[in-house]
């Protein structure tokens, strides 16, 4: 076989694979006899919405699955001619982390905590290649600079706790690139990661697949970074790949129908208008929650971590205020604080009245009107109550008046205007979906008829075409109830698509603040400017005036 | 899109009711619960032997359940009946008595238990010095020799006889095993119920609350937990009459502390999850975010521990009756049947009922526990 012959096999050929979950008896298909080929240094990015079977897909490739629960009904896994799912497990280990090797979505637990950055790299090294100890060092502290690590010397002692979010996955990503793979699976590398942080991996991605010449499976949800990043697509929902072709073409003219839907589905609409004259409903004044760090033995106070700073915001009904900024900026705290769910420094009003006046149990009767909605539509439901009682729970405290009777036909009522069925409300959370789930954490916060409720990151636990029905359905709210919202969220498309006004956090303060046409088409910080462009167009900013 | 994405929907009637009275959870549980067989079977005999237990009077008694005397239906099972109606002289009828059982037969019947000792009943009729060996390893003769019509007499019938033999004191082994049992198992069930209902608030105090309530409450337990119960119960057995409340009493004090740790460590985790601070943000107090929202968690933990716990105390108070620090003197305990089979090796039928009757008692237990931490075990998945 000649060199150019070589050149257009594919590395990578998947045949009529599928994949079956048994459990209790019954088995479900989680893949559908899928076929796809992954060309020499070529990028496919498998695409679809959670429960589609990508990352199930991803992980068959290198028998990652948690056989015999699982199993392969049908299909060959073909790299370079090797059929890898009749492989035994020794070959299996063989190719794994050498030829093939993977990311994974979560830097946070895809590192072991307890051993520093160089045993781990270097575990790898010693896996498939003898070599010396000081070789396998010079060969991770080159691996670490490759991947963009600063001072990589001093980086081989640290713990996976000293990194950041970003550096975690650059060291995820050095230890994937160890042995020179020749395939390179991506298992959603980046949705963990704040957007500028984001921009930098994909950028690093991109120039170490150039340079090596690898060829990659990358696996997203993200329409933009497929867009900007892969040289082929594949789209999947229910197991099956439905449209496969070159990025340009599945963009330019989707063929299938769910193809088509996927790319519609991004947020879209406008905000409301600024009413300048709305009432005020939240007023708040050089807000600060500090939390002090103590130290010794007598618990002096050291210093203080400033979670907030000395922050001030208006919110009028009828108008939503957007907090953005990268995660720890402090956007959360400052949701809490305004609820006062959490101690604070500075004046807030709410419907004139001081609230930083009132203790804990005097904000009881306030707490009505003052509504929260979580960002994970699976953490913040209990799963042991049925949605009836989850959204009758604020009634029973607020609303006594009313009889058991009355009470559930507010809560149908309730359920009704979020778009759910009322006579499922007798099930449990875990029998819904997440965008159910997060209609139903919307209507326990609407029953008590709130005037202020704060959104934090409500739609960024969701598939993209649930979110655009979330977003809708929270501005049909606002507007039939003049609510004021206080919309906290990383993703600015969502941002865009509902604030009016914009407050731009960082390390507690504010960077910049003003009307939501201001901050996104004119804004004026370095710090903002790198943000949009980190978000919109997934463009990393080498200034420095971001986070690695 | 509104329909739930679930596969139970035959849980639910056409108006979206659930049937039954089990949540969906808890019917997925009981399902586990099934699936593992020998669990299932266990606390199905469990079930029957602890409610024959429970009816241990009608079994094993040394009155008749029913007599019929001079056209009159009398209870002996519920009522005590002074002996003077029968033309005796006691305060209590001695029904087991051949002039009272001659006087009844003559003007009526009695319908005796299955077996006619109780738990304290001496049988007076023992054909050698006790411990006397159950009845089928003895012929037929030496059985009833001591009746005084030897085996003619009325007396020499199946009720009458000694099916594991008697113990040291004439007594009938099989009603002190049916009583010991029940005694047991009713002593391990108060007992266990008792902690988990006291450790069970505590382990949610300290968890829920945290920082100093936490702390203290550790040192607390700490400290008492490393106290020596043995000699504790010993000293105060000592200056306490012993009985059943006062020996529960005492292990109380110190058994909850097995239920703190896991239910703090439940609460820990869980004060912090949204769905308790989208309750906070409601306005819901602290008391009934911990029992709504807090405690199903924990319960899981807890009911996992219960059947290992129970069978621990059944343990403990088998072992203290063996020492002879547990139930008075006279009580039907299994410890005691053990110290007797010791004390008595010429005499193997009391050593190896008490055994096979824990034994058997307490692998039961374990074997329902397993099945509840099947049933509990959300990630368990069967093929």
């Amino acid at each position: 076989m000649s060199a150019a012959a070589k050149n257009q096999e594919p590395l990578l050929s998947v045949r009529d694979l599928s994949v079956a979950f048994h459990q209790e008896g019954n088995s479900q298909l989680a893949v559908d006899r899928i076929s796809f080929d992954i060309k020499r240094g070529e990028t496919v990015a498998l695409v679809g919405e959670s429960g589609s079977g990508k990352s199930v897909s991803a992980l068959s490739v290198l028998k990652l699955l948690p056989y015999p629960a699982a199993s392969h009904p049908s299909g060959e896994v073909l790299f370079k001619g090797q059929d890898l799912l009749a492989a035994r497990e020794p070959e299996i280990r063989d190719v794994r982390g050498n030829s093939v090797t993977m990311i994974f979505q979560e830097p946070m637990t895809s590192l072991n905590p307890l051993q520093t950055v160089e045993k781990q790299v270097s575990e790898i090294l010693h896996l498939h290649q003898p070599i010396a100890a000081d070789e396998a060092r010079r060969q991770v502290i080159e691996l670490l600079d490759q991947v963009g690590i600063r001072d990589p010397r001093q980086r081989l002692a640290s713990y996976p706790h000293q990194l950041s979010g970003g550096q975690r996955q650059r060291v995820m990503i050095a230890m994937a690139l160890a042995n020179r793979p020749e395939l390179l699976i991506a298992d959603e590398p980046t949705t963990a990661l704040d957007v500028t942080v984001q921009a930098q991996i994909l950028e690093l991605l991109k120039d170490l697949k150039t340079r090596h010449g690898m060829a990659m499976l990358f696996i997203t949800h993200d329409l933009g970074i497929v867009r900007k990043f892969a040289d082929r697509v594949c789209v999947m929902t229910k197991g099956q790949i439905v449209e496969t072709g070159p990025t340009a073409e599945i963009f330019e003219t989707p063929q299938h129908e769910y193809t088509k839907h996927l790319l519609s589905a991004e947020p879209k609409g406008n905000p409301p208008p600024r009413a300048e004259t709305a009432p005020m409903v939240m007023q708040a004044r050089d807000v600060k929650v500090w939390f002090p760090v103590k130290q010794g033995f007598l618990r002096r106070t050291v210093y203080h971590i400033k979670a907030v700073d000395g922050l001030s915001l208006d919110l009028r009904a009828g108008q939503t205020l957007g907090v953005v900024g990268e995660s720890g900026s402090g956007k959360t705290t400052l949701g809490l604080a305004l609820m006062r769910l959490i101690r604070s420094q500075g004046e807030i009003h709410f419907n004139k009245l001081p609230l930083h006046e009132r203790s804990f149990k005097q904000m009881k009767p306030l707490r009505s009107s003052m509504q929260v909605v979580f960002q994970d539509p699976f953490g913040s439901l209990s799963p042991r109550m049925s949605i009836a009682d989850i959204v009758g729970e604020g009634l029973a405290i607020h609303a006594r008046e009313l009889s058991a009777k009355e009470r559930d036909r507010e809560v149908a009522n309730a359920l009704e205007e979020v778009g759910l069925d009322a006579a499922t409300r007798w099930r449990y959370p875990h029998e819904f979906s997440g965008g159910q789930r997060q209609r139903i954490a919307i209507a326990r916060a609407m029953v008590l008829k709130p005037r202020f409720v704060m959104l934090d990151e409500p739609t960024s636990a969701l598939d993209m075409s649930v979110q655009a029905q979330v977003v809708d359905l929270l501005r049909d709210l606002q507007a039939r109830h003049e609510l004021a919202y206080l919309f906290i969220s990383h993703d600015l498309k969502v941002v865009r698509a509902l604030a009016n006004d914009v407050i731009v956090m960082r390390a507690g303060k504010v960077v910049e603040a003003g009307s939501a046409d201001k901050i996104f088409d004119r804004p004026e910080t370095d710090y903002t400017k790198a943000l949009m462009a980190a978000a919109f167009n997934l463009e990393a900013t080498t200034t420095g005036v971001v986070s690695e | 899109m509104n329909a739930p994405s679930s596969t139970m929907d035959d849980a639910y009637d056409s108006k979206g009711r659930p049937k039954g009275w089990l949540s969906p959870t808890n019917r997925r549980r009981w399902a586990n619960f099934k699936a593992n067989r020998r669990g299932y079977w266990s606390l199905w005999i469990f079930m029957i032997l602890f409610i024959a237990s429970l009816l241990a009077e009608f079994i094993a008694n040394d009155r008749p359940i029913l007599v019929s005397y001079k056209g009159e239906i009398l209870y002996p099972v519920a009522v005590d009946y002074p002996e003077e109606k029968f033309g005796g002289f006691l305060a209590r009828t001695d029904y087991r008595d051949p002039f009272i059982r001659e006087e009844i037969e003559a003007n009526g019947w009695m319908l005796w238990p299955p077996i006619r000792y109780s738990y304290t009943t001496a049988n007076s009729y023992i054909p050698h010095s006790a411990p006397t060996a159950p009845f089928w390893l003895m012929d037929e003769e030496t059985r009833c020799q001591a009746y005084p019509l030897g085996d003619e007499d009325p007396g020499c019938t199946l009720g009458n006889m000694n099916w594991l033999g008697t113990d040291d004191q004439a007594r009938d082994v099989t009603a002190r095993m049916i009583y010991g049992f029940r005694i047991s198992v009713l002593f391990g069930l108060t007992l266990t119920v008792f902690s988990a209902v006291i450790g069970v608030a505590a382990g949610a105090v300290q968890g829920y609350f945290g920082g100093w309530t936490d702390l203290l409450l550790q040192r607390f337990i700490e400290i008492w937990s490393s106290m020596p119960v043995l000699y504790i119960l010993l000293i105060i057995a000592a200056v306490l009459p012993p009985g059943f409340w006062i020996l529960l009493g005492i292990m109380l004090l110190f058994s909850w502390v097995a239920f703190v740790g896991v239910v703090r460590a439940e609460f820990l985790r869980a004060r912090n999850f949204e769905y308790v601070n989208a309750a906070r943000a409601l306005g819901v107090g602290n008391g009934t975010i911990m029992f709504r929202h807090l405690l199903p968690n924990a319960m899981v933990a807890t009911l996992t521990f219960l059947p290992f716990i129970l069978s621990g105390s059944i343990t403990t108070l088998t072992s203290l009756d063996f020492l002879g620090f547990g139930l008075p003197p006279g009580s039907p305990s299994l410890g005691e049947l053990i110290a007797q089979g010791k004390r008595n090796l010429q005499a193997p039928w009391l050593g190896l009922t008490a055994f096979f009757t824990i034994s058997i008692m307490l692998s039961l237990l374990i074997f329902i526990g397993e099945a509840t931490r099947d049933a509990f075990d959300p990630r368990k998945t069967f093929r």
